[in-house]
C-alpha cells in the first residue's frame, strides 16, 4: 500500500497543502487560489481537501503523517525573549501579539486536529519540522542533485533567518544559522516598506524598480555606503548584524523608525500609491546591490563549508531572481537549483519531505539532470465538462478545436496580430509564478505591449517588467544564459546582438522615458537594464506552451512570448475556468483559450459585475 | 493535555525553564479572558468588592 504524507503551511501568510505519495509529489496548492484572497493565511482547508481528493484519501488514518511547517513553541520562545530583551519597549506589539498566541497559536496541535477533523476522520501522527528545515527540504529533496550545499534565506522562521546546510542522499545537516533579529529578508522588507510597497508581497516590485536606479550616480553610491555603514554590518561569511536603532520590527508594528531613516537617506517614507521619484529608484537599487553582496557571501560560505559543486536555494529571498542570476554567473557552483515555491507556501512541501526523509529515514532516488517538481504543475486540473458547464452558466460563445495543432496555429496568429490571450491549460502551477498553464500571453516584439499589459490588462504599476517564455532550444539566441530556467527564477541579460544602442544621456532620463525607449527587438520583455527574468520551455513538461511557442515561431520567426500570471493586481492567480472567465471579461484581454476552447471577447455577452471587484481586491 | 505535553517536551529540549511561569501566567490570563468573555481583571474585582 502507498504511504502518504500531508504537508501544511498556515497561520502566517501563503498557506498551502502538499501531498507526497511514496516520496513523490502528487499534488500541492496554495489556499489563496481557492478562497480568492491573496496570501491567505488561514488553515488551507480547500487546498487540503483538493490534495487528499487527488490521492483518493477519505480517512486521515491512511496518512503516514501530517507535517506542519514550523515549531510554534520555538517561535513563541523567540517572541517572549525578544520582548524581554527590548522591554519596556514593545508593549503595544506585545499586547497585540499575545491574544492570538494564547487563544490559538500555542494550541496549534489541537487547532490542526480540529481543522483536519472537519475534512476527514482519523487521528494522524502530527510532526513539526523547523521552518528552515522545511525550506531546506523543499530545496534539496526535489532537486536533481544527489548532494548539494543548501542555502535558505527569508524574513524569519522560529529563530533562524538564514541557514547554510549540506544535503547528501536523504540527509540534511545544518552547518550555520543566522538568528533573529538579524535578517536579510527583513532588511529587504524594511526598504519595501519605506519605498511605499506592501511588506510580504511588494518585495518583487522593489526588485523590479531597482534597474531604474542610476548605478553611476553619487546618490546611489552614497546610499549603498550608508546602508553598509549605518544599517547593516556585513561579515566576510555573509552573516549580518542589523543596527536595531533603525529598525522597528522586533517590537513595533512597522518595519523601521521612519524619522531616523529620513535623517539617514534624506527622503521621507513614500506613501503607498505616491509618486515614484528617482530617489526611491536609487534606494531600491542600493538595497538590491547590498542584498546581492550578502547572498553572494553566503553562497561562498556554503561552497567553502560543503565543498559541493551544487547549490540549492529556498526561502522568500530565493525569489530574488536577480540575486540568483548573480550566484549563477559568479561561477562558485557548477549548477544551482531553486525551489519554485521558495516562499512559505513551499514550506508545506518541505515539511512533507522532511517527514518522509528525516522523520522516517526513507531512501532517496535522484533522476540525474531532472528535478521532481513536474514543472510545478501539481495543482488542480479541470475537464472539458467543467469548461462546458461554465459556457452554459455564462452563455459564453466559443470555438471548439478537435485537435491541438489548429488551436496552436490560430492562437499564434492572434498573438502575432497584437492580441493578448489568456492561456488556461492543464494543472495549475504551485508557487508564485505562472509557468504557462495559468498565463496571459502576448507578442514580445510589440513596443506598446508592456504598457498595454500593465495598464489595460493587469491594472498595475506601469514600471513593472514582464518575463519571457522562450523555447529552451533557442534561449541562447535571445539571452546570455547557457542553461534551462524552467521556473522563471533566473535573471540574465538580453543578448548583445538583440539590443538597440541607447542615447548617452540615458542615466539622466526619468522613469517613463527610460521605460518607453526601444531597448531591443523584444522590447516587451527587456527591462531597462537589458535584463530579463527567463522561463525556458521544453517539450516536457511544458507540452502545450511549447507547442504554441513552436507555432508562434513558425509564423513570426520569434521563439518567445510574454508570459505573465493570469490575474489582475491584488488578485490571486486564477484557479478554475470560472475564475479565468471572470478575469478575462474584467480586463481588455482579447481572447481566452481554455483547453481546446477559444473565447473571443468581441463575441461574449455584455459583462455585468456581481460586485465591485476592484475595491474588494486589496492593492498588493 | 496536548498543550501540557508539548510544553513539557519543549522545556526538556530547550531547557529555558525561566519561560515556564511566563507562559503559564499568560495562558491562565487567556483562559480567564475567555471564561469571563471580557476583562481578565473582572473575577478579581468581584471578589474584592
Amino acid at each position: 500500500m502507498s504511504q502518504v504524507v500531508l504537508g501544511i503551511s498556515a497561520y502566517y501568510h501563503d498557506s498551502a497543502a502538499a501531498l507526497l505519495v511514496d516520496g513523490e509529489i502528487l499534488a500541492a496548492a496554495q489556499e489563496e487560489r481557492f478562497t480568492r484572497r491573496k496570501h491567505d493565511p488561514s488553515f488551507p482547508a480547500n487546498a487540503t481537501k483538493y490534495v487528499l481528493d487527488e490521492a483518493g484519501i477519505t480517512s486521515l488514518d491512511d496518512l503516514l503523517a501530517v507535517a506542519f511547517y514550523d515549531k510554534p513553541y520555538l517561535k513563541f520562545e523567540r517572541l517572549l525573549e525578544t520582548y524581554h530583551a527590548f522591554a519596556p519597549r514593545g508593549m503595544t506589539s506585545f499586547l497585540s501579539a499575545m491574544p492570538v498566541w494564547i487563544k490559538e497559536k500555542l494550541f496549534t496541535r489541537r487547532l490542526l486536529k480540529e481543522e483536519l477533523g472537519k475534512i476527514a476522520s482519523g487521528a494522524p501522527r502530527l510532526l513539526f519540522p523547523e521552518h528552515h528545515l522545511s525550506h531546506a527540504a523543499s530545496a534539496f529533496y526535489p532537486s536533481p542533485f544527489e548532494e548539494a550545499a543548501i542555502l535558505t534565506i527569508d524574513g524569519v522562521g522560529e529563530w533562524a533567518t538564514a541557514t547554510v546546510g549540506h544535503g547528501r542522499s536523504n540527509q540534511i545537516m545544518t552547518l550555520r544559522q543566522l538568528d533573529f533579529p538579524h535578517s536579510v529578508g527583513l532588511l529587504y522588507s524594511a526598504f519595501t516598506f519605506y519605498c511605499g510597497f506592501k511588506v510580504n508581497s511588494g518585495e518583487y516590485k522593489l526588485m523590479g524598480l531597482a534597474p531604474y536606479g542610476n548605478a553611476h550616480s553619487d546618490r546611489t553610491r552614497t546610499y549603498v555606503n550608508k546602508i553598509r555603514d549605518e544599517l547593516v554590518d556585513i561579515r566576510p561569511d555573509g552573516s549580518i548584524l542589523l543596527n536595531m536603532a533603525y529598525f522597528n520590527f522586533a517590537t513595533g508594528l512597522t518595519m523601521c523608525h521612519e524619522a531616523r531613516w529620513q535623517e539617514l537617506f534624506g527622503c521621507p517614507k513614500r506613501e503607498p500609491g505616491g509618486e515614484l521619484t528617482q530617489v526611491y529608484m536609487d534606494l531600491a537599487l542600493a538595497i538590491q546591490h547590498v542584498t546581492e553582496e550578502i547572498v553572494l557571501r553566503l553562497s561562498r560560505t556554503a561552497r567553502e563549508l560543503t565543498a559541493s559543486q551544487y547549490l540549492v536555494l529556498a526561502g522568500g529571498v530565493a525569489l530574488n531572481c536577480v540575486a540568483n542570476g548573480k550566484i549563477l554567473r559568479s561561477g562558485l557552483f557548477k549548477d544551482i537549483w531553486i525551489q519554485p515555491a521558495a516562499g512559505d507556501a513551499g514550506g508545506a512541501l518541505g515539511a512533507a519531505y522532511a517527514a518522509w526523509y528525516v522523520g522516517n529515514g526513507r531512501e532517496r532516488k535522484v533522476n540525474a539532470g531532472q528535478d521532481s517538481m513536474h514543472g510545478a504543475y501539481v495543482g488542480p486540473e479541470f475537464s472539458a465538462g467543467d469548461i462546458l458547464r461554465l459556457t452554459r452558466k455564462r452563455r459564453a460563445p466559443f470555438q471548439h478545436y478537435t485537435g491541438g495543432d489548429e488551436l496552436y496555429r490560430d492562437v499564434a496568429g492572434l498573438l502575432a496580430n497584437g492580441c493578448v490571450v489568456g492561456w488556461f491549460q492543464g494543472r495549475m502551477e504551485f508557487g508564485p509564478r505562472a509557468l504557462g498553464n495559468r498565463s496571459i500571453l502576448a507578442d514580445p516584439r510589440n513596443p506598446d505591449m508592456q504598457k498595454k499589459l500593465n495598464l489595460k490588462i493587469k491594472h498595475r504599476e506601469g514600471f513593472r517588467p514582464f518575463a519571457p517564455a522562450v523555447l529552451e532550444e533557442e534561449c541562447s539566441e535571445y539571452f546570455e544564459l547557457d542553461r534551462p530556467s524552467p521556473y522563471m527564477l533566473l535573471v540574465a541579460p538580453v543578448h548583445q546582438r538583440r539590443r538597440t544602442p541607447l542615447p548617452e544621456n540615458t542615466d539622466q532620463l526619468g522613469m517613463w522615458e527610460k521605460l518607453y525607449q526601444q531597448r531591443s527587438d523584444i522590447p516587451a520583455v527587456t527591462h531597462v537594464d537589458f535584463s530579463a527574468r527567463i522561463q525556458t520551455v521544453s517539450k516536457q513538461p511544458h507540452d502545450r506552451l511549447w507547442e504554441l511557442l513552436r507555432a508562434f515561431r513558425e509564423k513570426t520567426g520569434c521563439g518567445l512570448l510574454v508570459n505573465t500570471s493570469f490575474n489582475v493586481r491584488g488578485e490571486p492567480i486564477v484557479c478554475s475556468p470560472d475564475d479565468a472567465y471572470r478575469c478575462f471579461m474584467r480586463t481588455e484581454m482579447d481572447y481566452l483559450a481554455m483547453d481546446n476552447y477559444l473565447f473571443a471577447k468581441s463575441e461574449q455577452p455584455v459583462w455585468k459585475e456581481d460586485d465591485d471587484w476592484q475595491i474588494r481586491l486589496e492593492p498588493d | 493535555m496536548d498543550f501540557l505535553n508539548d510544553l513539557w517536551g519543549f522545556m526538556k529540549v530547550r531547557k529555558k525553564y525561566w519561560l515556564l511561569p511566563i507562559i503559564l501566567t499568560l495562558v491562565l490570563f487567556g483562559a480567564l479572558i475567555i471564561l469571563s468573555s471580557g476583562s481578565a481583571l473582572a473575577p478579581f474585582i468581584y471578589t474584592l468588592f
